[in-house]
């Protein structure tokens, strides 16, 4: 038996469009990963408390409202406090490309924008992966 | 062992740690399970199966409620299967129990049954074995259960429950799989739904049936409805008291030895089944031998007893 | 179909056809619509003529309304052109509004925020980073005096889409009419008020169905008597679509959902010819043109035969579905986003040949953020186009009789029947729901759908294939983050001027009225509002006494 990556897909704020959460979570499922999906609106507090009960190694955010500068910095902020600073946070949703750089130095990982094909979600999983156990 | 005091002082990221040591069968994992060893046997530990859709997680939310109104600390393991083509997994049990996520005498954990058949994972049951030493006093144990095979979750559990709803065809359907033998309580959820009553009913039955042939006495029969809320009052009673029951009447302690046994069982076969394989290379020399058997060259018994004993000659010198 | 063209067929078959093939074969094997139903190479009289034309298809105007629900459609009047309009503050939505009725809009579109449209005020924790963002906030009735100051209620008709608070907003435009001195039975408009397709597709739901189907029908009975021209519910098939759902699905869930609130009105004693004539619709326009006609027609045939057949409505306005229809939000690509203005284009002449009353369309800058004023203008020029310019509306459905299109009509509808017939045996709409079958049936469609976007078996412009190097256009619109802290301050306001005793009264005899399911609440409601309770605190109210409805979630 070996170890598996374990990713959590969550989506914080109040939106209810879920068909990309969805979509990420079946996805990543199919690729082999086993996913964690907490649901529609979850708070920066239970999708963190989520991520360290279920040991994850990435948690993946989505939201469509445009919160997102106020709820992914957040998690990420108390993953911290939570000393859980190491597990991978990444997300989507409609992110202007003016937003990026915010959330990138706001430690969010990754963002997978519209449109983005489901093999760079994996690609970017395989690679930030072997980056920790080097 | 560090990780060994966080997990007695009940610190969550050690203890999430420490169910991913057991799950992924890490080489660290037998010192841990017997350093946690003299910390278990407190906590209560309650078994909930049925089909998919019986609302087993809704009901497992509704009484880790009434655990933490009575001051308890619960933890959940949801087990859900993983696929058998890629290895992943969806795990969507928690959504149901999400309310409980911040509460800190709360723990969830989704686990993947990993190819392990029975209905739990090979982790499980050490991962109870985590819970119990930091501290639960009452762990929920949910799988699905729909055919005879997935009945691991009695030797785990103190208590079973099997949730069955009315209107999904597959009370009969349950009944001829045989996973009616497993219930200690049996669960008739989403009880305001046509068919309620027919479904307890036809539970009664067979359980009757069952009492004229073993014995047994009656488990009980509870309806549910944690759509309202109706009847988890009812059910939560009923399960505590059963527990001191079997306290008290010495019934747990004799479930407790059965599932000691099983699990003495297990790990021996497999440490045997390890030993041959590292004593005899039984992976490098198989095509070897199989090619002999097959060209008539040699008999499968005599080879093996021949092997084996010359095996036991070699250890005893 | 006559025996000449039966054997001209074959004969087209063995030799025109035959050489063409050979030396060009079709570019795939099979040809399917944008919600993966299978298309023939031609269609002839044959499929057009099957069943009676005029028990099928017949006249506009007239059962079953397969050619639309008025004689003349838009040779009388054009449909309503409502964008979709709210953010930020009622201050600056109601500049919007204004700017959009300057602009020759006819009628309004409410956007509200998610705190207001689950029930939480501004300054809830759980609003955080959401307030004002896909709409405007409303936290009591002084934000909504706000947002009509200056627009008088008496000449537009309002849109708005609320649906679990559907009640307490629709509470708080009766009194602020009244405020303008326009009484109740001259303002007209719809509130989305639908429910079921919250827990289906959209999320915004409070309340559990029991007591959210009670609201309703509190709601219909009120309005039966007191505000005659509301539209007291708009059923909607858009965020099915949204959610990834095919066309057929769309069509069949939606009128699922309409038989559950027709039932539930009936059981409680409501005459159906007294509220029918008031349900409207709303779907969603695709990008396949043909298929979105076909599904627009095929419904209204379906909703006429379910009114007069399954309820026996006697009004042949109970037996019309009029509908709303707003362009797909989905379809929009972040990738080179003028070719969104193409899309849409594409989408609102389905729409206006499908017969729908009233259109939004969306902005090309829509999958990147809030529109801009421009592109919101480019957005209703598209219909203005299609009004004035390109013709289709001079004739009533103008497709009608397109052999492809009629076999397409009856595919969709005969397709819809399955679903509703299997959501029926399984006990109704709530049922459904509540066993994960439509969630799953949906998701299942939306999952199909990306992997073949995926694989390149279905192309999207820009996205999939054709795609360049760009750079994100600069001028998006922006929410202020400190709206938030101006909401909450606006609040506190209200709370600190308000005279509290008579808020507290009022919020304590709609939670004594809420205890007894017998209870009209649209009252007791309006009074909460009348003295300035805030949303969060009537919702919280209910809440207590209706409990919270919990996502049933199959993957």
């Amino acid at each position: 038996m070996s170890e598996k990556i374990r990713i959590e897909i969550a989506k914080p704020g109040l939106d209810g469009h879920d068909r990309g959460a969805k979509y990420i979570a079946r996805a990543l499922k199919d690729a082999g990963y086993e996913v964690i999906y907490t649901g529609i609106r979850q708070t920066p507090e239970s999708i963190v408390a989520t991520a360290i009960q279920e040991d994850v190694d990435f948690v993946g955010l989505s939201l469509l409202s445009g919160a997102h500068n106020e709820l992914f910095p957040r998690v990420v902020e108390l993953l911290k406090e939570q000393d859980a600073g190491d597990i991978i946070v990444f997300g989507g949703g409609v992110i202007p490309e003016e937003d990026l750089d915010f959330l990138k130095t706001h430690g969010i990982q990754a963002i997978f924008r519209p449109g983005t094909p489901i093999s760079d979600v994996i690609a970017f999983i395989e690679s930030t992966r072997k980056g920790h156990a080097a | 062992m560090e990780l060994v005091t966080d997990i007695l002082a009940g610190k969550t990221r050690a203890v999430a740690r420490a169910v991913s040591i057991v799950e992924n069968n890490s080489h660290d994992k037998e010192a841990l399970i017997d350093a946690l060893h003299d910390y278990t046997g407190h906590a209560a530990v309650w078994g909930i199966t049925g089909p998919p859709g019986a609302g087993k997680s809704t009901l497992a939310d509704c009484l880790i409620q009434k655990e933490r109104d009575a001051g308890k600390k619960v933890a959940v393991i949801a087990v859900d299967p993983s696929s058998p083509f890629t290895g992943g997994a969806l795990l969507g049990d928690r959504l149901r129990m999400q309310t409980h996520a911040v509460d800190p005498g709360v723990f969830i954990r989704s686990m993947a049954s990993r190819g392990h058949l029975g209905g739990i994972s090979a982790g499980t049951l050490d991962a109870v074995k985590i819970f119990d030493a930091a501290g639960f006093d009452t762990i929920i144990v949910e799988t699905i259960g729909v055919g005879q095979t997935e009945i691991e979750i009695i030797e785990l559990s103190d208590i079973v429950m099997l949730v069955l709803v009315p209107g999904m065809g597959d009370e009969i359907q349950a009944m001829k799989a045989g996973i009616m033998e497993i219930g200690d309580v049996y669960v008739v959820n989403k009880s305001d739904k046509d068919g309620a009553q027919r479904l307890k009913a036809e539970i009664e039955y067979v359980l009757m049936l069952k009492e004229q042939t073993n014995g047994d006495p009656s488990p009980g029969i509870l309806m549910t409805s944690s759509r309202d809320n109706t009847g988890i009052d009812e059910l939560h009673i009923h399960l505590t008291q059963l527990y001191h029951e079997r306290t008290r009447n010495g019934m747990l302690s004799v479930r407790r030895k059965k599932r000691i046994k099983k699990e003495m069982d297990d790990i021996f076969n497999r440490k045997v089944q390890d030993l041959i394989e590292k004593e005899l290379s039984l992976s490098a020399n198989s095509s070897t031998w199989i090619e002999k058997v097959y060209r008539k060259e040699i008999k499968l018994y005599s080879f093996i007893n021949n092997t084996l004993a010359e095996f036991e000659r070699s250890n005893k010198k | 179909m006559p025996e000449s063209i039966k054997n001209r067929k074959k004969e087209w078959e063995r030799t025109t056809l035959k050489k063409v093939l050979e030396r060009f074969p079709e570019q795939r094997e099979i040809f399917t619509t944008g919600s993966d139903k299978e298309v023939d190479r031609i269609y002839l009289p044959e499929e057009e003529l099957k069943g009676d034309y005029l028990e099928k298809i017949g006249f506009p105007g007239e059962y079953p309304y397969t050619r639309g629900v008025q004689p003349t459609m838009y040779r009388g009047r054009l449909w309503t052109m409502r964008q979709y309009a709210g953010f930020g503050t009622a201050e600056e939505s109601n500049s919007r509004y204004k700017y959009l009725l300057n602009q020759g809009q006819t009628g309004l579109s409410i956007a509200f925020d998610l705190p207001t449209q689950i029930g939480y005020d501004s300054d809830d924790p759980v609003s955080a980073g959401e307030v004002g963002k896909v709409g405007v906030a409303i936290d009591s009735l002084k934000d909504m005096e706000i947002l009509f100051d200056g627009i008088p209620l008496d000449k537009v008709s309002t849109s708005m889409t609320i649906n679990a608070p559907a009640a307490v907003l629709l509470a708080m435009y009766i009194v602020v009419a009244e405020k303008q001195g326009v009484s109740r039975d001259k303002i007209r408009g719809t509130i989305q008020n639908d429910i079921l397709k919250e827990y289906i597709a959209r999320g915004t739901y409070i309340f559990p169905p029991a007591p959210s189907m009670r609201l309703i029908n509190n709601i219909f009975e009120f309005c039966s008597t007191e505000v005659p021209k509301w539209n007291t519910i708009s059923i909607s098939g858009y965020h099915i679509r949204e959610a990834g759902s095919t066309a057929v699905q769309e069509i069949a869930f939606t009128i699922a959902d309409g038989i559950e609130y027709v039932r539930n009105a009936i059981g409680v004693g409501l005459d159906v010819d007294h509220f029918a004539g008031r349900l409207s619709f709303f779907f969603n326009a695709h990008n396949d043109l043909l298929e979105e006609v076909a599904k627009y027609r095929a419904a209204r045939r379906i909703w006429a035969k379910v009114m007069k057949e399954n309820f026996s409505a006697k009004k042949e306005k109970s037996m019309m579905m009029r509908f709303h229809t707003q362009t797909a939000g989905s379809s929009l690509t972040a990738q080179q986003p003028d070719n969104n203005v193409i899309r849409v284009t594409i989408q609102t002449l389905a729409a206006v040949l499908g017969g729908t009353q009233s259109l939004h369309t969306n902005s090309k800058d829509e999958a990147l953020a809030l529109p801009t004023e421009d592109s919101v203008r480019v957005a209703l020029r598209t219909q203005q186009i299609v009004a004035h310019e390109s013709g289709v509306t001079n004739t009533v459905d103008p497709l009608a009789g397109s052999y492809y299109l009629e076999q397409l009509t009856d595919d969709i509808e005969k397709e819809a029947w399955d679903y509703i017939n299997r959501i029926e045996k399984m006990g109704g709409m709530v049922q459904a729901i509540e066993a994960g079958y439509v969630q799953k049936e949906i998701q299942d469609s939306a999952y199909r759908y990306q992997k073949a976007v995926e694989s390149g078996d279905r192309v999207v412009v820009g996205v999939n294939k054709f795609t360049v190097e760009e750079k994100e256009p600069a001028g998006l619109l922006k929410v202020d983050p400190a709206l938030g802290k101006i909401q909450a301050k606006k609040l506190q306001d209200v709370r600190n001027t308000r005279d509290n005793r008579k808020t507290s009264d009022t919020l304590q005899a709609l939670g004594e009225a809420a205890k007894d399911t017998k209870t009209n609440l649209m009252p007791f409601i309006m009074e909460a509002v009348r003295s300035y309770a805030t949303l969060g605190e009537i919702s919280n109210v209910l809440r207590k006494e209706f409990g919270e409805y919990r996502e049933s979630i199959v993957l």
